[in-house]
């Protein structure tokens, strides 16, 4: 398991960050403080207009968390990456991104003028200024994935409810990447995280070579029938789309 | 215990501007001024009414689930709910609802989806993301980039506790309707969800109705 990591960068509170990563990566987000949230958005890099699609991956997984094992998959039925580390057991698929608004609103309004680079950015901003810099915009927004968070359901009036206190510092989950992904980050705050003050939190990202993908025994394609039908799907498109000389 | 909302409207049919019948697999595309009213009748009971909304004036913006739940604190919408849009502007209100409970997790069901849900062999099953893209394409400016996340109204998606998502029996009889009122010039965007493979409409795709008030 000598896994040569090939780039790493760390995102500060309020950072921002998008690029394209190839297939075949193993992507690990380690959470550099206690209380972490990083939003995450998936696209195809070479379709953008396939991307995740979060209603399709938690139906067939029959889940409302995200944990090892589940896949994140795209509105064409394939999978663009499989949670293969996790340390934490849940992150969040059904939060959205923070506005400037929200933000304001819950920790006071704050500019680039009064503050330079120290001011309070928005998961929504951050998002739509990455997509913009691929050729997208708002209308290419999909849900994040809320990583380090948990949300959980009343049964019987399904109110929700932000656990505090999920995310101890260290915490890490990782991706592998089943197609060429463009991923948009943005180190911002849940939005229903009730805590008064912006979390201060750095999340390191690293990339590395993944392990190869064993049909037989992996725990992604392995999980349910969904899952391996999904990976068909994706292996699929890969075979028509192969170069053949 | 479960909590359901139900709500009935004093609205009268034989005042609507606009009533309709949707059979299942087909779609409904139109434009509601801001303070009209429509109404979506659940006919036989259980059907899933798979539904997008767009700020008209700048469709770009559409309907995001996540935001409306998060905004509510609460995953179902029922009367009071107010539908946003990503950027956080109100597109719809539910001002009515006799059934009590309605679904935004479960997406819409495409070729792809049924694929990785029923098996392959569903692949040439009609769906509501086909229905969804013949609307969209008919109108100019629109595309595939515009779909999201949807509502499904008179679905019941629960999420337990622990995090599982499951797909519970329907909670709509025959006649239950649910009403909302436009907040903007809001574009409306309604596939009548063919599914055959989901028990949650006792595997039989019925009709619905759809009526428009101007207040």
């Amino acid at each position: 398991m000598n896994r040569q990591t090939l780039w790493r960068k760390e995102l500060k509170p309020g950072g921002k960050w998008s690029g394209v990563i190839g297939r075949g990566r193993l992507v690990r987000f380690t959470a550099r403080g206690a209380g972490a949230n990083l939003a995450a958005l998936l696209y195809n890099a070479d379709h953008p207009e396939e991307r995740y699609n979060m209603p399709d991956t938690l139906k067939a997984q029959h889940t409302a968390r995200l944990t090892k094992g589940h896949v994140l998959m795209s509105d064409n039925g394939r999978v663009l990456a499989s949670i293969v580390e996790d340390t934490l057991g849940w992150h969040d698929p059904l939060g959205a991104l923070t506005t400037r608004g929200m933000t304001d609103r819950k920790y006071g309004r704050t500019t680039f003028q009064d503050r330079r680079n120290d001011w309070l950015k928005n998961g929504l901003d951050n998002a739509v200024t990455e997509l913009v810099r691929h050729g997208l915009g708002p209308r290419d927004l999909v849900p994040p994935v809320n990583f380090f968070s948990k949300v959980r359901c009343d049964a019987a009036d399904g109110r929700l409810h932000f656990v505090s206190g999920h995310a101890p510092a260290g915490a890490s989950v990782a991706l592998r990447t089943e197609m060429n992904v463009l991923l948009v980050l943005s180190n911002t705050p849940h939005p229903l995280d009730p805590a008064g003050t912006y979390p201060s939190v750095p999340v390191e990202v690293e990339v590395a070579p993944a392990e190869p993908v064993d049909p037989a025994t992996d725990v992604c394609v392995n999980l349910r029938d969904e899952n391996r039908r999904a990976f068909e799907n994706t292996w699929e498109y890969f075979s028509l789309g192969r170069d053949l000389g | 215990m479960t909590d359901f909302v139900r709500k009935e409207s004093a609205r009268r049919e034989e005042d609507a501007v606009c009533d309709a019948v949707i059979p299942a697999g087909e779609g409904w595309m139109e434009d509601l001024e801001p303070g009209q009213v429509l109404r979506i009748v659940d006919l036989d009971g259980n059907q899933a009414v798979d539904t997008l909304f767009y700020d008209a004036g700048h469709p770009e913006d559409r309907y995001s689930a996540v935001r409306t739940i998060a905004s509510q604190g609460g995953l179902y919408l029922t009367t009071g709910s107010v539908l946003l849009a990503e950027s956080g502007k109100p597109l719809v209100t539910i001002v009515a609802d006799t059934c009590g409970r309605h679904d935004t997790l479960g997406g819409a069901c495409s070729a792809q989806s049924n694929t990785v849900r029923y098996g392959h062999e569903t692949f040439h099953m009609h769906n509501c993301r086909d229905t969804f893209m013949r609307l969209l394409a008919a109108r100019s400016g629109f595309g595939k980039r515009d779909l999201g996340p949807n509502v499904n109204f008179f679905m019941n998606v629960p999420v337990t506790p622990d995090g599982t998502l499951t797909f519970a029996d329907g909670v709509s009889g025959p006649g239950r309707y649910v009403e909302m009122r436009a907040e903007t010039r809001v574009t409306v965007l309604i596939s009548n969800c063919p599914q055959l493979n989901n028990p949650c409409n006792a595997y039989n795709p019925t009709p619905i109705r759809l009526l428009v008030w101007d207040r």
